[in-house]
């Protein structure tokens, strides 16, 4: 449903853009209908670029995004909206706090929609049910007087109302209560399920990630390093720095004790602008590596790895 | 009315504000006060028309015995030339709102226009707007303004808000700039983005209305300031060259030792009134925050 081609974003710097950062480097990647992918890194990997990147929030500097098999600046922004939809991190911020909460589903129906009154407010009312809230409890407040769980699922009802087909979360959970996050990660999968909804589920939180997701796709400073179906990404993970990252989930009952095959401390030597970019902390570094293309090479059967020592194809 | 004011609970909200209700009505009574004035000046000077036959009252004309304290003939007494000062005064605070309203909100509108833009759009659009506006900062503005004018032959009040609300606005648009750049990566505004809101709305119905309280104290303190570089220049003798202001009545009190004459009803009233009008205005806006800002309330 969305396709990614060689999605590259750079960060112009100083007085008429010279130098730059390179946020998302040459990305691709599919998410197909009623498919939830989970885009898993570390702060700064470029994450929430892509997902601004498919909302149309940014241009991109290089390649291409397609929806539906077309191209999504072809779009008109009343057309693609309608299609594509986002829940922010921050539910806190995701509303004006000038404004009670129901002038985000006004601003939906005078823009997107227009509907007529009375059967667009029907429509909302049964979008809030959906997601577990009662409408009386949403209508006419002011966000600060909601929960961050109800803010995130007002959004979401937002999204329904709107018919979105593809919805781009980007880590709506990280500021939740850990009792309400499992309710809010449900009504995504149910909306999968029961909708045939596409997400892309954008979090830095590996747990979560294989909880909801169809399949993975690990990202480091801006390039994918691995990606493949969830099961097989977290039962065989190749790439260093997946097992890195993988090593890092606290189990509940063991005291946690980094292994040295694994981590690595970080050397001075950080930015290279050749070669692997995972090079300077990786354990297994070869000369080699300093050559690498950065190209994904598959593995087994929708399991793709960017590494020089899986020498796959 | 009930129902009308549970819809707009800001307005509510503004209205039970004790700060608000109080600087307001200070400010109102002013108002009032320039606008009645003249009339009120007339019952003042009745026995004056009735010598003189005269309809039309001068603040300028020679009105009575020159140093007479306050007394019933001349409310707040007469200066070093027999003119008026309760005259003087309701005039000189006519022209003095006037300035701060023309200049102040020439400014407050230039300056947040540009600051909008600026900061809502980015990139060489906002180069381009930051750099003039550098300019007009660094060149200093009562230098300019003293430049202007002295070069004008006639100056009118109009004039010379004219002149203060076109160099005022710098300072404004950097402000409102640097607020519209953070408020603009909020996530209330990505939402609004993605409901295909189109860019001016966004800028008036989601940036603008979390600055409303902003934008009014940028006006406050436009006003203030225009009122006070109106005075400046009237004191320094560039203000407008026909009829009064409190500047020019500041200007002359002093430069006919008012003080040291021991006549306080000619150098007080004007300075009393341009603090305490600039002092009203700051605690309705302190007011105006409680009353917008919705964490700022007690429910």
């Amino acid at each position: 449903m969305i396709k990614l081609e060689n999605l590259t974003k750079i960060y112009s710097l100083g007085i008429l853009g010279r130098g730059g950062i390179v946020a998302v480097d040459r990305v691709s990647f599919e998410i197909g209908n009623g498919e939830i992918v989970s885009l898993v890194g570390e702060s700064g990997s470029g994450k929430t670029t892509i997902g601004k990147l498919i909302l149309r929030l940014m241009k991109p500097t290089h390649g291409k995004i397609y929806f539906m098999g077309e191209e999504v600046s072809r779009y008109k922004p009343l057309d693609y909206y309608k299609g594509v939809q986002g829940v922010f991190q921050d539910p806190f911020s995701s509303f004006n706090p000038v404004y009670k909460v129901d002038r985000v589903f006004e601003n939906v129906n005078r823009y997107l929609l227009d509907l007529p009154k009375s059967e667009f407010w029907g429509k909302v009312e049964e979008s809030l049910k959906s997601v577990g809230l009662n409408p009386k409890d949403v209508f006419g407040k002011y966000p600060h007087q909601m929960s961050g769980g109800q803010l995130q699922r007002v959004l979401i009802a937002r999204a329904l109302v709107i018919g979105a087909k593809f919805l781009v979360a980007d880590e709506i959970i990280s500021m939740l209560d850990a009792s309400t996050r499992v309710d809010v990660l449900n009504i995504l999968g149910e909306l999968r399920d029961n909708m045939g909804l596409g997400i892309l589920f954008i979090t830095h939180d590996l747990s979560l990630g294989y909880y909801i997701s169809d399949s993975t796709v690990i990202m480091y400073r801006g390039s994918v390093v691995e990606m493949g179906d969830t099961e097989k990404v977290f039962k065989n993970p190749i790439h260093p720095y997946t097992k890195m990252l993988l090593e890092s989930v606290p189990t509940l009952d063991k005291r946690w004790k980094p292994s040295e095959e694994i981590f690595r401390v970080e050397s001075g030597e950080r930015f290279f602008t050749k070669g692997c970019k995972y090079y300077s902390r990786c354990p297994f570094r070869r000369k080699e590596c300093l050559s690498f293309d950065g190209k994904l090479r598959k593995v087994e059967k929708n399991h793709w790895v960017a590494c020089i020592l899986t020498g796959g194809d | 009315m009930r129902e009308w004011l549970k819809k707009h609970d800001t307005i509510y909200f503004m209205l039970t504000n004790k700060r608000f209700v109080g600087g307001m009505l200070f400010i109102l009574s002013l108002i009032l006060l320039s606008l009645i004035g003249p009339w009120l000046a007339r019952i003042e000077l009745g026995w004056y028309i009735e010598e003189a036959g005269k309809r039309a009252l001068d603040p300028t004309a020679n009105i009575g015995t020159p140093y007479s304290p306050p007394s019933p003939k001349n409310w707040l007494g007469t200066n070093s030339f027999g003119q008026d000062v309760f005259l003087q005064l309701v005039y000189g605070l006519r022209s003095s709102l006037l300035v701060g309203i023309i200049g102040g909100g020439l400014a407050t509108v230039v300056g947040l226009s540009i600051g909008f833009i600026s900061g809502y759009s980015g990139g060489m659009v906002d180069e381009t707007l930051m750099m003039l506006t550098n300019i007009m900062l660094v060149i200093p503005t009562m230098a300019v303004l003293i430049i202007i004018a002295a070069y004008l032959p006639y100056r009118g009040v109009l004039i010379e808000s004219l002149i203060i609300g076109l160099t005022g606005w710098p300072w404004t648009a950097r402000a409102v700039r640097s607020e519209t750049l953070s408020l603009k990566s909020r996530e209330f505004v990505h939402l609004a983005r993605i409901s295909a809101v189109r860019p001016l709305k966004i800028v008036f119905g989601e940036i603008a209305p979390n600055m409303l309280s902003y934008v009014f104290m940028v006006f406050i303190l436009q006003f203030g300031g225009s009122i006070l570089a109106a005075v400046g220049l009237d004191f320094i003798g560039l203000g407008p060259t026909r009829g009064t202001s409190l500047g020019i009545m500041l200007q002359q009190a002093v430069l006919w030792n008012a003080i040291q004459l021991g006549m306080w009803w000619w150098i007080i009233p004007p300075g009393a009134i341009i603090t305490a009008l600039i002092a009203a205005l700051y605690t309705v806006n302190t007011g105006l925050d409680e009353a917008f800002n919705p964490r700022l309330r007690e429910m």
